[in-house]
């Protein structure tokens, strides 16, 4: 399937004024249920679920309780690989700002928050002062942590809070900011909504950041195109990177036949998260690449759940005992095997089950490079600097 | 009435007094800290597990009624019970 060409891109001209948005888009119109003309779309922050069924259950969940609810925009983008929502929100703020008016519409909201990173702070305030919302809008400026965005994580950060992941019971649909039922919505979804509503078919486009030899980027793609078209490769390249890293490797011949859809990647154990799509270069070593990451995973675990605190730091040190050329300890995989079941599913939120499918992905494709560094030999060129971003990134 | 138990992650901070109190359906992984054995809680364990819920030092042992019926996959999985492991 491919859905119909935008009439208007999410990323603009690149001019983030109140009047360019208008030029480009028109006003919001003010009549339309906002669940209805969500339809199709799904959220963009990684989980992919429907958004019209999330803004009902908020609005139900509020009705319940008797309270307004609260609309939390998750601009908090934590993957250090991914740029696609503070390239949103410095190019198109407007629009965010708009599905954010439509989202508190559809839920009964009287309280709104945008949260983002500090460095988005600044222009979001400008483009709220814009469009006299300052004091309807509340900034929330977010910790550059890979589990900030994570909807308890943030919800905690909004109420003033430490930015960690509190679990999934109660939801935050049902007890979030303040205690009160509480829609958390990606800004790419919201912005996503507001194009909806003035009728443009947007939902069935997606951001990507994608990640090739030398180029990071940020673009708007259908969703029914194909992977390789999207994301061009070198010959030589080894293996893609798809949905982050709490995502999966794919070998580079069985991601030739996919699309961006979600069933599509589901198909090969893989699903496009938050829209990280890396592309490994030749010259690079996929078991150096994700031991880095998963050394930078172990240790932005919030340490609040015993399994994730004491298993991560055994995975990442085995990994980093497995990207080395040379003789490994006898059992080490063994133990890798074990530590990674122990992990999965015992944490508050999914980051040791996300990092352990990263690290499964790794072993499958990249078992040559086990094989190569067990003899003594990698694939990598010496000395080339790491590939995926990791913050303090030194090995 | 069906009910089962739940560890809350990150209440818990593997003293171990379950797995003691209650071996039939809570062992220790090698940190120390209790994998649940999967599905419904047979009902001869009702009384003792409600014991291991009061003698938890942290309070992170629950027992939750079910509503419907789990199928009993017979291993032992964490505290996120039933769950497929993705």
């Amino acid at each position: 399937m491919s859905a119909p060409p935008l009439t208007r891109g999410l990323l603009g001209t690149g001019d983030p004024s109140l009047a360019a948005h208008l030029a480009t888009h028109g006003p919001l119109p003010h009549d339309g249920d906002p669940a209805a003309v969500a339809g199709e779309l799904t959220g963009r922050g990684g989980a992919g679920f429907p958004t019209a069924r999330k803004l009902q259950a908020v609005a139900e969940a509020a009705r319940a309780a008797r309270v307004p609810a609260v609309v939390v925009g998750n601009g908090g983008e934590g993957e250090p690989a991914s740029a696609k929502d503070a390239t949103l929100l410095a190019r198109s703020p407007h629009l965010v700002l708009d599905g954010l008016q439509l989202a508190a519409r559809a839920v009964g909201a009287d309280t709104v928050v945008l949260a983002a990173g500090h460095p988005q702070l600044g222009g979001l305030d400008r483009a709220l002062a814009e469009r006299g919302d300052r004091g309807r809008v509340r900034l929330v400026g977010l910790p550059d942590r890979f589990l900030a965005g994570e909807e308890s994580a943030l919800v905690s950060a909004v109420d003033g809070g430490p930015p960690l992941p509190r679990g999934k019971v109660p939801p935050v649909r049902h007890r979030g900011v303040q205690g009160r039922p509480t829609l958390v919505q990606n800004v790419e979804t919201l912005a996503r909504l507001a194009l909806l509503a003035r009728g443009d078919a947007a939902a069935g486009h997606t951001l990507v950041t994608r990640h090739t030899a030398g180029r990071v980027d940020v673009a708007e793609v259908p969703l029914g195109a194909r992977l390789v078209n999207v994301l061009p490769l070198d010959p030589g390249t080894r293996a893609l990177l798809v949905g982050g890293y709490h995502g999966s490797w794919l070998p580079t011949a069985v991601a030739a036949d996919l699309t961006l859809e979600r069933s599509g990647l589901a198909s090969v154990g893989a699903s496009l998260g938050a829209g990280v799509l890396a592309a490994l270069p030749a010259d690079r070593c996929g078991l150096r690449e994700t031991a880095a990451v998963v050394g930078y995973l172990a240790a932005q675990s919030a340490g609040q759940c015993g399994p994730c605190l004491n298993g991560l730091p055994r995975i990442a040190a085995a990994l980093e005992l497995l990207a080395r050329p040379g003789p490994r300890p006898p059992g080490l995989l063994a133990d890798l095997e074990r530590w990674a079941g122990l992990v999965v599913g015992r944490g508050a939120c999914t980051h040791p089950d996300g990092s352990v499918r990263l690290v499964a992905s790794a072993l499958r494709v990249f078992t040559p490079e086990l094989a190569e560094h067990a003899a003594g030999r990698c694939t990598a060129v010496p000395g080339v600097p790491a590939f995926l971003p990791v913050p303090g990134g030194a090995r | 009435m069906s009910e089962r138990l739940r560890v809350d992650p990150i209440a818990c901070t593997g003293h171990g007094a379950c797995a003691e109190l209650l071996p039939e359906a809570v062992a220790l992984d090698e940190w120390g800290y209790p994998l649940l054995a999967a599905g419904e809680l047979p009902r001869e364990l009702h009384r003792p597990a409600r014991r291991a819920v009061a003698a938890c030092p942290a309070r992170a042992l629950l027992l939750e009624r079910t509503d419907a019926r789990q199928p009993l996959p017979g291993r032992f999985t964490g505290s996120a019970q039933g769950r497929t492991p993705q």
